[in-house]
């Protein structure tokens, strides 16, 4: 065990090309990912907390629902529609980064989408009828308590990231975990694993719990921040 | 703009919950000045101001402001209601759908804070600003979008008596501008200093409107009296029925 | 409205925070045409490709992208359409593949073999060079044995090993005998942290790392070869295909410069694929 981690932390200090290029990969992947599912997921959660129309409970259940999709289902159902024999197999976007992208944001925006609502509901309930006494557009509403609750909404858009990149089952299925092309850093983990090399494997761990834990450090910072300077 | 003739409400109703809230009010209240709504809690006030901003819509009745011209409104809560910004940014939110351009914006919203004297605050994040000075922004917030009629839900029951008195000069003030303004306060002392007009409020009501003198001085409703005396016990109206 | 404007403004800032690292990963030099080749966890894991693809990509200027699995599923993902090139080792089951008429050609590349591995102690007694008295005498002792159980040619050619001895495997799954339903990584994993005997290919044996007590114990029998064929995935089915592309690597890996390449590659100075395209494929 010890050996491992000795083993490990020496490929780190060396900085491998491919360690590095995998690492590029998944920020990529990832931080795409996550831009998608915030321009997706945010203003959708604000719809879901600001209008008032039928169903909208249901709406709500099934975005929390979707929050719980196991990734390798959204693999799974993303790979059949890719696929070449699949409604979108024109696109010949099957074991791409794109493909990889995609996956991951489906698998983040209702993540974003239901924290957010839950967040823009929270300030709506104490802003909304201000807003609404101004005469504000709905629209006009909806980003004026985005902009509100800007801080929380990077908070929750870390926590995306930092599941996003911690994800293995959707970027395996879609992206074939392809040397050099789609092999992120959990499908090196696991490939390194299944090969018995671990020192290899805990190099990339190690690299993937630094990163979600600056992620974290962040969003803590931002939030300790804004608070001192915004109250 | 701000020369509003009068504000009549006929036969409102409104209802929530399977509680009747407003039953049947009719008022006429003058366009101008300060007009006061007094009543016990759950008498109805700060619904019959919602109803007349719209932000609540009736189930019956009808609410005219004016000769049928399109009356500015604007409302200051209890609370004062400030986004995580800076001052100028609060009310620049009210000017949003107003269709001004950058420098009209930038004019009014630099005049309201003038106004409230929060000018040297205008960077400041509002949410840092003083209990007084939250609720002053939230007044130059309303301003700023120059209403013709000014709704106050107890702008001042949560404030110290300085900014208690502040509030209402710059009230005062604002009336003498000419805006119509409709107030809902328990501060009898804070009602006698600013209205000219009283419509006393109970159950959904309109129990007595008069001058502020008379009805302060010499109530004829038994539910004014107790309310002045400060002896009204107030009776649901799902309870009574 | 340059309040919402700047409003969102700045809320895009804040996401682009996490940017940066997006435009790092476009700086490659690309090959001309890329093509994707479904093959085996076998060649993958033993390292073969990351030997062999360099010095095709270097010869023919077309990149491969090569998506491992077991060979039933790599078959499946050629039957999609969603590969150019299926590389796979279980010959039964490309035939099947060739009957479908998702390919119509099929070309032996090359052959490993299989080995048995097992805790260097053989608490079964089962080294030797028969793989068939092997798999009786452990199913005899019941001594733990592990299953890739994931309809790979390595499973493939376990189960007809099975059938061969005359042992009924699936009335006794679960007690000694145990299926994984993964690669061959995790068989060795689970075989090595569990001292049990399994089925291996000799090229992910030896880039197998976390051994601990396991040794190869059965080599050398004859019915342990274990043939490679290669397949160009049928253009009529699936139009899409690299039809050029695809079919350069298929001469280049039957041809002699690829069979050179096949038969330099080596763990410790050990072989571990052998070349064995036929004369009669179109060399160059």
């Amino acid at each position: 065990m010890l050996q491992t981690v000795s083993e490990a932390l020496t490929l780190l200090g060396t900085l491998d090309q491919d360690v590095v290029a995998i690492a590029a990969l998944s920020l990529r992947v990832s931080a795409s990912a996550v831009l998608v599912a915030a321009l997706v997921g945010i203003p959708l959660g604000a719809l879901v907390a600001l209008a008032e129309w039928p169903g909208r409970q249901v709406l709500v259940t099934l975005l929390n629902a979707a929050m719980g999709l196991p990734p390798v289902i959204i693999g799974l159902i993303l790979y059949l529609m890719l696929s070449r024999s699949g409604p979108l197999g024109s696109l010949g976007l099957l074991f791409t980064p794109t493909a990889m992208i995609a996956a991951q944001a489906v698998l983040v925006t209702p993540l974003v989408a239901a924290l957010a609502r839950q967040t823009i509901a929270d300030a709506n309930a104490s802003l909304g009828e201000q807003l609404r006494s101004l005469r504000l557009s709905l629209a006009q509403r909806v980003l004026v308590l985005i902009y509100d609750v800007r801080f929380s909404l990077v908070t929750i858009v870390l926590a995306a990231f930092g599941r996003a990149i911690s994800e293995i089952g959707a970027v395996l299925v879609v992206g074939g975990n392809i040397a050099g092309h789609t092999r992120t850093m959990t499908t090196a983990i696991s490939l390194e694993t299944q090969k018995g090399d671990l020192a290899l494997a805990l190099a990339f761990g190690l690299v993937l719990m630094g990163l979600v834990v600056a992620v974290n450090a962040t969003a803590a910072m931002l939030k300790s921040f804004a608070l001192r300077a915004y109250g | 703009m701000s020369a509003v003739p009068s504000i009549r409400i006929e036969g409102l109703r409104y209802e929530a919950g399977g509680r009747t809230i407003i039953d049947g009010l009719d008022l006429v209240l003058p366009g101008r000045g300060i007009t006061a709504i007094i009543g016990p809690n759950g008498a109805g006030k700060s619904v019959t101001l919602r109803l007349i901003d719209g932000l609540l819509r009736p189930q019956a009745g009808t609410i005219r402001i004016g000769e049928g011209e399109d009356v500015r409104r604007a409302f200051v809560f209890q609370r004062p209601t400030l986004i995580r910004a800076s001052a100028a940014r609060n009310v620049a939110v009210a000017l949003a759908p107003l269709g001004l351009t950058r420098a009209e914006r930038k004019d009014r919203v630099e005049a309201a804070l003038r106004r409230v004297g929060l000018f040297d605050r205008a960077d400041d994040p509002a949410l840092k600003l003083s209990g007084g000075e939250q609720q002053r922004l939230a007044l130059a917030r309303a301003w700023a979008t120059r209403p013709g009629l000014l709704l106050l839900d107890e702008p001042t029951a949560s404030l110290d008596p300085a900014a208690t008195e502040r509030m209402e000069r710059l009230v005062a003030e604002m009336a003498g501008e000419g805006i119509a303004i409709i107030l809902v306060s328990h501060n009898l002392g804070q009602v006698a200093r600013l209205a000219q007009e009283v419509v006393v409020l109970a159950a959904g009501r309109v129990v007595e409107q008069g001058a502020i003198r008379q009805i302060l001085s010499q109530p004829h409703s038994p539910e004014a009296k107790a309310y002045i005396r400060g002896e009204y016990e107030w009776v649901s109206t799902a309870a009574a029925s | 409205m340059g309040f919402h404007r700047r409003g969102v403004l700045s809320l895009c800032l804040a996401l682009a925070l996490a940017w940066p690292a997006v435009l790092a990963g476009r700086a490659r030099a690309e090959p001309a045409e890329t093509i994707t080749v479904a093959s085996t966890t076998s060649t993958e894991q033993s390292g073969l490709f990351k030997h062999l693809l360099p010095v095709f990509t270097a010869a023919k200027n077309i990149g491969v992208k090569v998506v491992a699995l077991g060979t039933g599923q790599a078959l499946d993902v050629g039957r999609r359409g969603d590969a150019d090139v299926v590389f796979v080792h279980d010959t039964k089951a490309e035939e099947a593949f060739l009957a479908e008429g998702f390919a119509s050609k099929r070309q032996d590349v090359m052959y490993n073999d299989f080995v048995i591995v097992g805790p260097k102690s053989d608490p079964a007694r089962a080294g030797g060079k028969d793989v068939l008295e092997a798999l009786r005498r452990i199913a005899a002792a019941k001594a733990p044995f592990i299953s890739r159980g994931d309809r790979s040619g390595t499973h493939a050619a376990e189960l007809r090993y099975w059938k061969a001895a005359d042992v009924d495997v699936a009335a006794t799954k679960g007690e000694w005998y145990k299926e994984i339903g993964q690669g061959m990584g995790p068989a060795l994993n689970t075989a090595s942290a569990s001292n049990a005997y399994l089925l291996s290919d000799r090229g992910t044996w030896l880039s197998f790392k976390n051994r601990g007590d396991l040794t190869i114990l059965v080599a050398g029998d004859r019915r342990l070869f274990n043939q490679y064929g290669v397949m160009l995935v049928n253009p009529v089915k699936h139009p899409q295909v690299k039809v050029a592309a695809g079919q350069a690597f298929i001469d280049w890996l039957v041809s002699k410069p690829g069979q050179e390449a096949i038969a330099s590659y080596k763990i410790d100075g050990e072989q571990l694929f052998f070349p064995n395209a036929t004369p009669d494929s179109k060399g160059q």
